[in-house]
C-alpha cells in the first residue's frame, strides 16, 4: 500500500510539474511551426508569473491575475514578433533579450514596489487557484489502484493543469485538421509558397506569435497563482528552457509533446524524491543532479540522431521578406 | 530551395540582402553610427523605466553611474576588472559567430572551465607560480575547450544545431558542477558549494604589484594580471579571424558553407575547431574571476558573464577592438549599477539586467529598425547621391 501512496504521489507531482513545460512546449510549437524560433519562452513565462502574481495581490482575484499575464506575456510576445517578422532581427538574440528583459524588469519592479527583493505578496483564498477536485473523487477513493489514480493523480489539480492538458487535442486538432494549421505548418516549411498563395506571411506569424504569447501567460499565471502562492525573482528557473528541450524531443509535434513533457516532470518529481541520490543495483549511486539534467542530456542525444531525428520545421529562423 | 547552413545562418544572409536592396549607407554608418543610435535608444528606453517606475531622473542617475564607474581609481579598477571578464566571454562570442556559429553556451564552458582551474590549483601546492599559473590557465582553458567542442562536434558531424546544444549544455554543465562542488569538492563543514582555497602560489598577481617594482605606482583595485592577458586574447583573435589562412577559413564557412566546400575548405572541421576556440577562450573568464580575486572555485562564478558576452559582441561588431571597448561599457555598468545601490538599495543589479536586456534587443534583435531613417537622412543631407542612383 506503501508503495502505491508513493508511486501515486510522484505521479500526482509530475503532472504538476509537467503543466508549466505543457504550455511552454505547446506555446514554441505554434510559434516555430510557424517558422518563428523562440527561445524567449522563459522571459515571457516569467513576466506573466510577475503580472499575474501583482494582480492578483491587488484585485484579490486569480482569474484577473490570469488576464494580466495573458495581456504581459502577449506584450512580450509582440515585441519579439516585430523584431523577428517586422524588422527581420536575428530570432536566437530577440529571444535572448526577451528573457534577459523578463528577468531584470520583473525583478527590479517587484523590488520596487515591494521592497521584499523582488518578491512579490503572499496570495491566499480568491486570489489563488485551487485545486479542483474532480466529480466523484472521494467516493472512488476507497477503489484499489484505479480510484487511487483517479482520486490522487488525476483529481485535485488546479483548473490551469486541466487547461494545459486539454489545450494538447485542441492544439492536434488546429494543427492538422484546420485551414488555419494547415497554413501554419506551411508558413513554418515553405513561407514563399504561402506568400504565393495570396496568403500573409506576416499576419500568420503573428498569430502564431500572440498564440504563443497566451500560452506562456497561462504557464506564468500557474506559476505563481496555481503551483505557488507569490512571485519570486526568476521563478520560473529555466522551465522555459526545459520546455524547449521537450518540444524538440516531441519533433515539433502536439501529442509526443505532452509525452515528452510528462516524462521530464517524472524525472524532476524522482529527482526531487530521492534527494540525496539513488542506489541502482550494480550501478551504485545515481546523484539526483544527473537524473533532473537526464531531459537536457536526452535533448542534445535526440538532436545529434541518436534517438531518432530531430528535424525543425525547415524555415524555422529565417526571417521572410516579401519578393517585390 | 537554398539549403546551406543553418537557420540562422540563412536568416542573415537574407536579412543582409534584405537590408542592401533596402537603401545603402556609408559603411561607417553601418558599423558605427547605427550601433551608436541603437544604444542611444536602448539608453533612453531605460531612462523610461527609471523614471516611471522609481521617479527619478534618468540623469541623475546616469551621472551617479559614470562617477562610480570612473570617478576615481577604485571605480576605474573595479570596472576594468569586470571588463576584463567580458572581453574573454565577447571574445568568445564573437570568434563563433565570425564561423556562423551562435554560441549561447559560453557561460557553461566558462563555469566548467572553473572546475578545470580549480582541479589544477589544488594540485598545485610546491610548484612556484611562473609553472603554476600557466598550467593552471592551460586546465581551464582544455576545460572549456572541451565543453565547446562536443557541440561543435555534434553540429558539424551530427547536424544538431548549435544554438539549442550550447543551451542544454549550460544546464548540464551547472548539473555537473552542482554535483562535483557540493558532493566531491566541497570541504566538510563549508556552509556553502566551494571548493578549498587554492594555494597562494595560483594567485594572479595585481597589476599595482607588477608594475610596483619599475616604479610606476597604479592603485587599480581587483584589476589583475588577467587584464593584460584578455586584451592579447583580443589581439590574438584579431590576428587569428583577419590574418591567418584558418581565420580566412572561418570566414569563408561563416558567409557561405557552399562556398567554402568549393573552396577546399572543410566546413566541418573548421566548426569543430572554432567552437575549440572559442570555448577555451569562455575558459578565460575564470582566471581573472577565481585566479584573480576569489581564490577558490565558487558557485556560478561567471554571474551571467557568458550571456552579457553575446551583448558585447553584438555591440562590437564582433571586432576585438569594439569587443574591448564595449566590455569596458559593460563592466561599467555592473560597477556604476554597484555604486548607485549603495546611493538607493532599489537600483540593485537587476536595473544592469534590463539595460543589458535592452541593448541587446536594440542592438542586435531590432538593429535594423531605425535603418530607412538614417538613409532618408543621410539622401537628406547628400542630394548628390540620389542623382547618381
Amino acid at each position: 500500500m506503501d508503495t502505491v501512496n508513493m508511486l501515486a504521489s510522484v505521479a500526482a507531482a509530475a503532472v504538476r510539474i509537467s503543466t508549466p513545460y505543457l504550455l511552454c512546449c505547446l506555446a514554441g510549437l505554434y510559434s516555430e511551426r510557424s517558422g518563428i524560433v523562440d527561445i524567449g519562452l522563459e522571459g515571457k513565462m516569467l513576466a506573466g508569473a510577475f503580472a499575474a502574481a501583482v494582480t492578483a495581490a491587488t484585485f484579490g482575484s486569480a482569474w484577473l491575475g490570469l488576464a494580466a499575464a495573458v495581456l504581459t506575456s502577449v506584450g512580450f510576445s509582440l515585441l519579439h514578433g516585430v523584431a523577428s517578422i517586422r524588422y527581420r532581427g536575428n530570432q536566437v538574440v530577440s529571444g535572448v533579450a526577451i528573457n534577459m528583459l523578463a528577468l531584470g524588469l520583473t525583478a527590479f519592479i517587484g523590488n520596487v514596489w515591494y521592497g521584499q527583493g523582488g518578491r512579490t505578496p503572499d496570495l491566499s483564498g480568491a486570489a489563488r487557484f485551487q485545486p479542483v477536485d474532480l466529480p466523484g473523487a472521494q467516493a472512488v477513493l476507497g477503489v484499489p489502484v484505479v480510484g487511487q489514480i483517479y482520486s490522487d493523480v488525476l483529481s485535485g489539480h488546479s483548473i490551469l493543469v486541466y487547461f494545459a492538458f486539454a489545450c494538447v487535442p485542441l492544439t492536434a486538432w488546429v494543427l492538422y485538421k484546420t485551414r488555419f494549421g494547415l497554413r501554419l505548418r506551411a508558413v513554418g516549411e515553405n513561407p514563399q509558397a504561402v506568400d504565393t498563395a495570396g496568403i500573409s506571411v506576416s499576419w500568420l506569424r503573428y498569430r502564431a506569435v500572440l498564440v504563443c504569447g497566451v500560452l506562456t501567460g497561462v504557464a506564468g499565471a500557474y506559476l505563481s497563482t496555481a503551483d505557488s502562492a507569490a512571485f519570486v525573482s526568476n521563478m520560473t528557473g529555466g522551465r522555459g528552457y526545459m520546455g524547449l528541450a521537450a518540444l524538440i524531443f516531441a519533433k515539433w509535434r502536439p501529442w509526443p509533446a505532452l509525452g515528452a513533457c510528462l516524462l521530464f516532470g517524472l524525472l524532476d518529481a524522482i529527482s526531487i524524491r530521492i534527494g540525496e541520490g539513488l542506489v541502482v543495483p550494480g550501478i551504485g549511486q545515481v546523484p539526483s543532479e544527473l537524473i533532473s539534467s537526464l531531459p537536457y542530456i536526452l535533448t542534445v542525444l535526440m538532436l545529434a540522431g541518436f534517438v531518432g531525428a530531430a528535424n525543425p520545421p525547415r524555415a524555422a529562423g529565417m526571417p521572410y521578406l516579401k519578393e517585390r | 530551395m537554398r539549403d546551406t547552413g543553418t537557420p540562422l545562418r540563412q536568416g542573415l544572409r537574407f536579412r543582409l540582402a534584405g537590408a542592401a536592396a533596402a537603401t545603402t549607407l556609408p559603411w561607417w554608418a553601418d558599423a558605427l553610427l547605427l550601433p551608436l543610435v541603437n544604444i542611444v535608444v536602448a539608453f533612453v528606453v531605460c531612462g523610461v523605466v527609471v523614471w516611471l517606475f522609481v521617479g527619478a531622473n534618468p540623469l541623475t542617475v546616469g551621472l551617479t553611474m559614470i562617477d562610480g564607474a570612473f570617478g576615481d581609481a577604485n571605480g576605474i579598477g573595479t570596472t576594468l576588472y569586470y571588463a576584463t571578464t567580458y572581453i574573454f566571454a565577447g571574445l568568445a562570442v564573437a570568434v563563433a559567430s565570425h564561423a556562423g556559429l551562435f554560441n549561447i553556451g559560453v557561460d557553461g564552458q566558462g563555469q566548467l572551465a572553473g572546475i578545470g582551474i580549480a582541479v589544477a590549483c589544488l594540485n598545485m601546492h610546491g610548484l612556484p607560480s611562473f609553472l603554476a599559473i600557466p598550467a593552471a590557465m592551460v586546465a581551464g582553458m582544455a576545460f572549456g575547450a572541451f565543453w565547446g567542442f562536443v557541440p561543435g562536434y555534434l553540429q558539424a558531424k551530427r547536424g544538431s544545431h548549435i544554438v539549442i546544444t550550447t543551451i542544454m549544455f549550460n544546464f548540464i554543465a551547472s548539473a555537473l558542477i552542482q554535483y562535483l562542488l557540493v558532493r566531491v569538492m566541497m570541504p566538510i563543514g563549508a556552509g556553502e558549494p566551494k571548493s578549498s582555497p587554492f594555494p597562494e602560489t595560483t594567485y594572479l598577481p595585481m597589476i599595482s604589484d607588477v608594475l610596483a617594482p619599475f616604479g610606476i605606482d597604479v592603485d587599480l583595485t581587483l584589476v589583475n594580471l588577467a587584464f593584460p592577458i584578455s586584451l592579447l586574447a583580443a589581439l590574438f583573435v584579431w590576428a587569428l579571424v583577419w590574418r591567418t589562412r584558418l581565420g580566412y577559413a572561418m570566414r569563408t564557412v561563416g558567409q557561405n558553407q557552399t562556398a567554402a566546400i568549393y573552396a577546399g575548405i572543410s566546413p566541418t572541421r573548421i566548426i569543430i575547431i572554432t567552437m575549440i576556440i572559442s570555448g577555451a577562450l569562455a575558459g578565460l573568464m575564470g582566471i581573472n574571476v577565481l585566479m584573480g580575486e576569489q581564490h577558490k572555485m565558487i558557485i556560478d562564478y561567471t554571474a551571467g558573464a557568458g550571456f552579457i558576452g553575446i551583448a558585447v559582441s553584438l555591440m562590437g561588431r564582433s571586432h576585438p577592438v569594439g569587443i574591448v571597448l564595449a566590455s569596458i561599457l559593460f563592466g561599467a555598468l555592473i560597477q556604476g549599477g554597484q555604486e548607485l545601490s549603495f546611493d538607493n538599495p532599489v537600483f540593485n543589479r537587476d536595473l544592469i539586467v534590463v539595460v543589458q536586456g535592452m541593448i541587446i534587443l536594440f542592438v542586435g534583435a531590432l538593429e535594423l529598425m531605425f535603418r530607412p531613417q538614417l538613409a532618408a537622412l543621410f539622401h537628406l543631407l547628400t542630394p548628390g547621391r540620389n542623382k547618381g542612383a
